[in-house]
């Protein structure tokens, strides 16, 4: 697993990947942090981190795309299955380097906080540590669960383009059913789409509060792609 | 070592490895051949563990596949068809991840230098895989397959698309390999067959077909021999004068002409030298003749012999 880990994060720096995607994703960030605080002479950063969630729906998907689209169209993969490395340590050492890219990446944005620090007095609403840390644990594990989707779509495709675009769409859905799951009558259907919803658990972290309940479905949730990734890979055996 | 017991496996409707068994044993490089389609891949991807079959067991060194596969792929060096290369690698790099990837647990440094010796790609370790030329790719492609020593290789069509230069270096690379491991190597060229390996596995939609000793397969294949003659003369007289000689079966003009020299492909009965038979034959018309050349069994012709063969031991 450790071996697959160190060559995608190598390629993400060798492919320009991985740059590409921490300029932009980061250009975005200071933009919406531009907007959110410096212009709206707000010490607020709420706006800014519920922004970053966007940011990363359509940035992670370019980190995700390559993972087994490529290994697929370039026929690495069979090196990687035929080898003494298991379906899910392959899977594992792929989502933690997108892992390790976004969390470098959520570091780097933080960045932009510290000027901000410096106008934040006593009694002022701008951003405490809790309130930080919350934000960022909710980014992680939101983040997460971006990446688990994407490395799923990108096992059943071996165009990356299409992976891009299908992780990206479904995102969005998952993104869209907050909003319009009160409406939905059956309740079957609203307990599945209840449980794809993935933005609903996310505003308490950003109050500064730790949910172990949502902390436990996130991990669940990115663990149930991880899960289906693997079993795409056992089923193509038997195909 | 390597033992295949009735394995099957089905894509759909299609059968693609109908009922294989065979063994190998230990330090035998065998042949696996076969026309495109007819089943090799498939069988060796079951056999690296990269497919699963439908039915029946794969086993090496005591070990099933399908029951403890990271047992077995440790045992196991595949190099299939295409390559698997990250382009975006250097050679040292991509050995380097391969080692990890195997978890091999000796000297680094030292291992990955002989297997480039072994390979003779030490000149170009430092060089992006992307820009080597095909036969380098090819020999990477080796390397990385014997990367921690394993018992047993595999190599699907390792020879395909290269130079003849190439073609030899390759042939040559494996049979020394063969000397420490015991390898199966795919192809649909007969004759690479017979210079490299000690038995041969002919496999015809997805049926064994032949399991030889490859001297054994060439007195199967001998059983008669192809020639193709040019002689100067009357096309006609020359075509049934021909036919009326001793030990040739069969002749046929294959319609290429230069001047008045015409040339025929003649099949003949291997137990008879027949050529100075031809050669007092066209003397005693003066019809010159203008060349002689043995033409080498075709893997098709092989297919129609064994398949004769066999149906002739059935009645």
């Amino acid at each position: 697993m450790l071996a697959i880990y160190k060559r995608e994060m190598r390629s993400y720096f060798t492919t320009s990947i991985g740059y590409i995607f921490l300029a932009s994703a980061l250009v975005i960030s200071a933009v919406i942090f531009s907007v959110s605080t410096v212009f709206s002479q707000s010490a607020d950063v709420s706006v800014y981190f519920s922004g970053l969630i966007f940011v990363l729906m359509i940035f992670l998907p370019i980190l995700t795309m390559k993972s087994f689209s490529e290994e697929k169209r370039t026929k690495t993969e069979q090196l990687l299955l035929t080898s003494p490395v298991s379906t899910t340590q392959m899977v594992l050492g792929k989502v933690f380097s997108s892992f390790t890219m976004l969390a470098i990446f959520v570091v780097l944005s933080l960045l932009f906080l510290i000027p901000l620090g410096a106008f934040v007095g006593e009694d002022t609403s701008g951003p405490n540590a809790a309130l930080v840390m919350g934000n960022v644990i909710a980014l992680l594990l939101i983040g997460m669960c971006f990446i688990a989707v994407g490395v799923f779509v990108s096992s059943l495709t071996e165009n990356q383009f299409a992976a891009i675009v299908i992780t990206i769409v479904a995102l969005l859905f998952m993104f869209a059913i907050n909003l319009f799951n009160s409406m939905i009558e059956v309740y079957a259907i609203r307990v599945i789409f209840d449980w794809l919803s993935i933005y609903a658990r996310y505003q308490v972290f950003t109050y500064g509060i730790f949910d172990i309940g949502a902390l436990i479905y996130y991990l669940s949730f990115a663990g149930v792609f991880v899960f289906l990734t693997v079993r795409v890979f056992e089923s193509r055996k038997y195909r | 070592m390597v033992e295949i017991k009735n394995l099957v496996k089905n894509y759909g409707n299609k059968n693609a490895v109908d009922d294989i068994s065979f063994t190998i044993q230990e330090g035998e490089i065998v042949g696996f051949l076969g026309p495109n389609g007819a089943g090799k891949s498939t069988t060796m991807n079951i056999i690296t563990g990269y497919l699963s079959a439908t039915s029946g067991t794969v086993t090496v060194l005591g070990k099933d596949i399908f029951k403890e596969p990271m047992a077995v792929k440790k045992q196991i060096g595949f190099l299939p068809e295409q390559p698997p290369l990250y382009v975006d690698m250097t050679v040292l790099e991509y050995l380097s991840f391969v080692f990890d990837l195997k978890g091999c647990d000796f000297n680094k440094r030292e291992h990955l230098n002989e297997v480039m010796e072994k390979v003779k790609i030490l000149d170009v370790k430092d060089r992006l895989i992307r820009n080597l030329s095909k036969g380098y790719r090819q020999r990477v492609g080796i390397a990385q397959a014997i990367i921690g020593n394993p018992k047993f290789i595999i190599f699907d069509e390792p020879t395909v698309g290269l130079d003849p230069v190439q073609i030899i270096e390759i042939r040559n690379l494996i049979r020394s390999l063969g000397k420490k491991h015991t390898v199966i190597l795919s192809t649909h060229i007969l004759s690479e067959v017979q210079a490299i390996c000690d038995r041969v596995i002919i496999i015809n939609e997805g049926k064994l077909i032949a399991n030889e000793k490859t001297a054994d397969l060439n007195r199967v294949v001998g059983q008669s021999a192809k020639m193709k003659i040019k002689v100067a003369g009357p096309n006609r007289e020359v075509l049934n004068m021909l036919r009326t000689l001793q030990g040739i079966l069969r002749v046929e003009s294959d319609g290429i002409r230069e001047g008045d020299t015409y040339s025929y492909l003649l099949e003949t009965n291997p137990a008879i030298d027949v050529r100075k038979i031809i050669f007092n034959a066209l003397a005693s018309h003066s019809w010159p003749m203008m060349g002689m050349e043995s033409v080498e069994a075709e893997l098709e012709d092989v297919f129609v012999r064994l398949i004769q063969s066999t149906q002739g031991k059935e009645r």
